[in-house]
């Protein structure tokens, strides 16, 4: 047979042993995770808050997590969302186009994009050291707001971009500004797009945990204002495992099964979302 | 001035100082981070810092090599397993696969992508450290402390970076034209021919970018690594030996961050340090790609 014929199958073999290698590791993650933490996720898991003797393996579950996580990811990604919209409609060209605001913008945004969360936890604790402020919940929403924003801008941006100029001129030309354009045209146009932006940054909040290690910081109670402490699943995992008694470690892989079913049930909305939308955009 | 002017004025000023605030944060971070790290600067010189093997902080000695080091291990030794798996799963879906496939696979990665941390973490505990202890370790005969080591961290991160490395090497095959493929087809090259001589030499910049940037996930992360790699602050000689990555530092020692003097300095350093690194890596990565984007049009 041809030497060149042989390398191409050896090839493929090895890509294709490569993308099974790939798929089977998420599946491998998916499937011990729920495998180890679906028999330890009790009903009392979820609706109890960790009470007396939580951490010797009885009394309680982890609702001050839940809830916990909740409020950090919804109030990081509702402040996140506002200052998001703002920038990407401003880095319209009708708002930015051709300024160096917009290309040091979209510089700063990719960097900030890439920075680890563990810088934003250390810069947001130092904020609070400089506010005389401790963690809490404020703190960890600031933290994962500045965390979400060059997610959702960048997932933005790339939405809006794509909205044909022909319609926003069909716009101008009506007489409409450029805050009724981009409400009524670009933002309908790009809604799925936008709504997946979201998504994607509200399942990086949820999930992030070095950066609310320093600022939202850790407690047994569901927080009643916004500057007590607050626990939250990813921290309630860490946490967990690292005690030495094995029945509080089981408590850590039903925490990370309920924050790895959030995050499937935010994937799968974000492709239904995607799916069910795009029938109404006009190409 | 008619009401509907006056709002479109009032929203475009507010949506400029979001992008101003945007614009800005990046530089506030900076200096920020530099101004806390500075009291540290001052007393000992930064090669002192970067170069030295002694960490004990009870003495004020503050050596970042061990931790420089451990990171390099941790993050080398992802982006080596991480690098041929990557690349030749993006070639298998962007040049044989069909859209069927690939349409299903892309969800996949997405989600493999939006996994957090922590579950990696977890899944490292309880899969890849008891895997080396018990199996990978007494068959080459290498001594492990628990499982918990470079490889173990390598391991995991690895398939963090998976998803990096694929989403960003598909795009940049993409851009390579079908015509290009077509000519190297015409003249008789097979397919993977094609690919090695065409389409892997046009697209190599932005492959090297994709690498960069899975590198720089890599560097950055914490969660993930802080529970399987061991954390003791020791330069690590072999890939089952433990290691104590710069990230892991600074999220082990947060609370007792005001109990020493310049210890928050210390700290607050090595969050700079991070976020010089990832900068580098990432300016770099970007250039190339806006680079290329151009060259295609």
């Amino acid at each position: 047979m041809d030497i060149r014929i042989i390398e191409e199958s050896v090839f493929k073999t090895l890509m294709i042993l490569s993308l099974t290698t790939v798929i089977g590791s998420l599946l491998v993650v998916i499937g011990v995770i729920l495998w180890r933490g679906l028999p330890v996720l009790t009903l009392d898991m979820i609706t109890k808050t960790a009470e007396g003797g939580y951490y010797l393996g009885t009394g309680g579950g982890i609702l001050n997590a839940i809830v916990g996580s909740l409020y950090l990811a919804v109030g990081g990604t509702a402040l996140a969302f506002i200052i998001s919209v703002g920038i990407a409609f401003y880095l319209q060209n009708e708002y930015s186009g051709g300024t160096r605001l917009a290309s040091m913008t979209r510089l700063s945004l990719d960097i900030l994009w890439g920075t680890p969360s563990i810088v934003y936890g250390a810069f947001g604790f130092m904020v609070l050291m400089q506010l005389n402020m401790r963690a809490s919940l404020l703190g960890g929403i600031i933290v994962l707001t500045l965390l979400e924003i060059p997610i959702m801008t960048r997932a933005m941006e790339e939405v809006i971009k794509t909205v044909p100029q022909e319609l926003k001129e069909v716009s101008y030309s009506l007489g409409a500004t450029r805050l009724e354009t981009s409400i009524k045209v670009v933002a309908k146009q790009a809604f799925p797009g936008m709504i997946t932006g979201v998504l994607i940054a509200f399942g990086r909040g949820i999930g992030d945990a070095a950066s609310i290690l320093f600022t939202a910081g850790y407690t047994d109670r569901i927080p009643g204002s916004l500057f007590d402490a607050t626990a939250s699943l990813p921290l309630a995992v860490f946490f967990q495992l690292g005690t030495p008694l094995p029945q509080v470690q089981q408590k850590a892989y039903a925490s990370a099964v309920i924050l790895l079913i959030i995050i499937l049930i935010i994937s799968i909305t974000t492709r239904l979302i995607g799916k069910k939308y795009t029938k109404y955009i006009i190409r | 001035m008619n009401s509907r002017k006056l709002k479109d004025k009032i929203s475009s000023r507010l949506m400029l100082s979001a992008t101003v605030f945007a614009c800005l944060l990046f530089f506030v971070m900076l200096l920020g981070l530099f101004g806390k790290a500075s009291p540290i600067l001052s007393v000992v010189p930064i090669d002192d810092l970067l170069f030295s093997k002694d960490w004990s902080p009870m003495a004020g000695k503050f050596g970042f090599y061990p931790f420089i080091v451990g990171t390099f291990w941790v993050t080398g030794l992802a982006v080596i397993i991480a690098v041929p798996i990557s690349l030749l799963s993006s070639i298998y879906l962007s040049e044989y696969a069909g859209n069927r496939l690939r349409e299903t696979v892309k969800p996949l990665i997405d989600l493999l992508a939006g996994i957090p941390s922590v579950v990696y973490g977890l899944w490292g505990v309880l899969v890849v450290v008891p895997f080396i202890k018990n199996t990978l370790a007494p068959i080459l005969g290498a001594e492990t402390i628990g499982g918990y080591s470079v490889l173990a961290g390598g391991i995991v991160l690895s398939i963090m970076v998976f998803p990096v490395i694929i989403s960003i090497t598909t795009e940049v095959l993409k851009t390579v034209s079908t015509d290009l493929r077509e000519v190297s087809l015409s003249v008789g090259a097979t397919q993977w021919q094609t690919i090695k001589y065409v389409v892997l030499r046009k697209s190599s910049p932005g492959i090297f970018a994709a690498i960069v940037l899975g590198f720089s996930r890599a560097f950055g992360e914490t969660m993930a690594v802080l529970m399987v790699v061991g954390n003791v602050a020791k330069i690590p000689s072999s890939v089952f030996d433990p290691a104590y990555p710069m990230p892991a530092l600074i999220a082990n020692t947060y609370g007792e961050m005001m109990s020493l003097p310049f210890y928050d300095s210390v700290i607050m350093l090595a969050a700079l340090f991070l976020l010089l690194v990832v900068l580098i890596f990432n300016v770099l990565a970007r250039m190339v790609l806006v680079k290329m984007e151009r060259s295609v049009v």
